[in-house]
């Protein structure tokens, strides 16, 4: 099968309305076919990696830990936009932390999140052959 | 071309569930190929067969059904979005112990590797969403 470059773009918030959850499904299972997959967060969907997320009060399921489980699917390219990010007056620190193991390097535990500036976005856009928007 | 057109928006809600089957139809008459049509999110809600619109308006499932037959096109429903939103074939009715199944003619159910495998298939694969 060919492998093509597949770039899932999150751009709205976690919760509110469903396409963050149901994005997720859908790179769960594209995972299973060996594309190249990239990751990118930007406006409101930097909002799905915010630490300590709750959802009690909402009545609907909390799904952010599962974004620690895309390591294990070999997903290493996060990308956040750094200026999506400022505007709403967040950093690094307020996003949860998101690791792979780098099976080229011992194993060694590295970031998969990226603070990339919108110019950067541009270019790795750029470069995909597929670009689904959520 | 090889297209692959993925509708992300419900019927009469947003105009992006009838841009897809606008650009769908046009591509066709064009002598393009449509490698499959996915229905996510809300846009499952384009598969139902019981949507009843005012006469004097557009019939959006029934069109599609209409595409589907005349070009044999593929029009897949997303499994996990459709059950979530009450969209059901025959089998998904039974197995779900529902009374009633109500999906359009021509609309299959089945799962998101239909979406990845458009995407590898096509030359382009096209968003219809907000």
């Amino acid at each position: 099968m060919a492998s093509k470059r597949f770039l899932y773009m999150n751009r709205k918030a976690p919760h509110g309305s469903v396409y963050a959850l149901e994005s997720l499904e859908v790179v769960l299972i594209g995972a299973a076919f060996e594309q190249d997959v990239s990751l990118a967060f930007v406006d409101d969907g930097v909002y799905q990696l915010l630490l300590n997320q709750d959802t009690a009060a909402l009545g609907s399921k909390n799904f952010s830990p599962t974004f620690k489980a895309l390591g294990d699917y070999d997903i290493s390219k996060i990308y956040v936009e750094a200026e999506s990010l400022e505007a709403r007056g967040l950093t690094r620190d307020d996003l949860m932390p998101l690791t792979w193991e780098d099976e080229d390097d011992d194993w060694a535990e590295k970031d998969s999140i990226h603070i990339v500036s919108s110019e950067a976005l541009a270019e790795i856009i750029e470069q995909q052959d597929v670009l689904l928007n959520f | 071309m090889k297209f692959a057109i993925l509708v992300n928006e419900g019927p009469y809600t947003h105009e992006a569930a009838d841009s897809a089957y606008q650009f769908t139809a046009a591509a066709l008459g064009a002598g393009h190929e449509i490698v499959r049509v996915f229905f996510y999110h809300d846009g499952v809600n384009n598969g139902t067969r019981l949507s009843v619109p005012p006469q004097d308006d557009r019939n959006i499932s029934q069109r599609w059904s209409e595409l589907g037959a005349e070009h044999d096109l593929e029009l897949i429903v997303c499994v996990a979005a459709a059950q979530r939103r009450g969209l059901l074939d025959a089998d998904e009715a039974k197995r779900a112990g529902k009374d009633s199944d109500n999906i359009a003619e021509g609309f299959q159910i089945s799962g998101l590797g239909q979406l990845i495998d458009a995407g590898i298939q096509a030359d382009r694969l096209l968003v219809f969403g907000d």
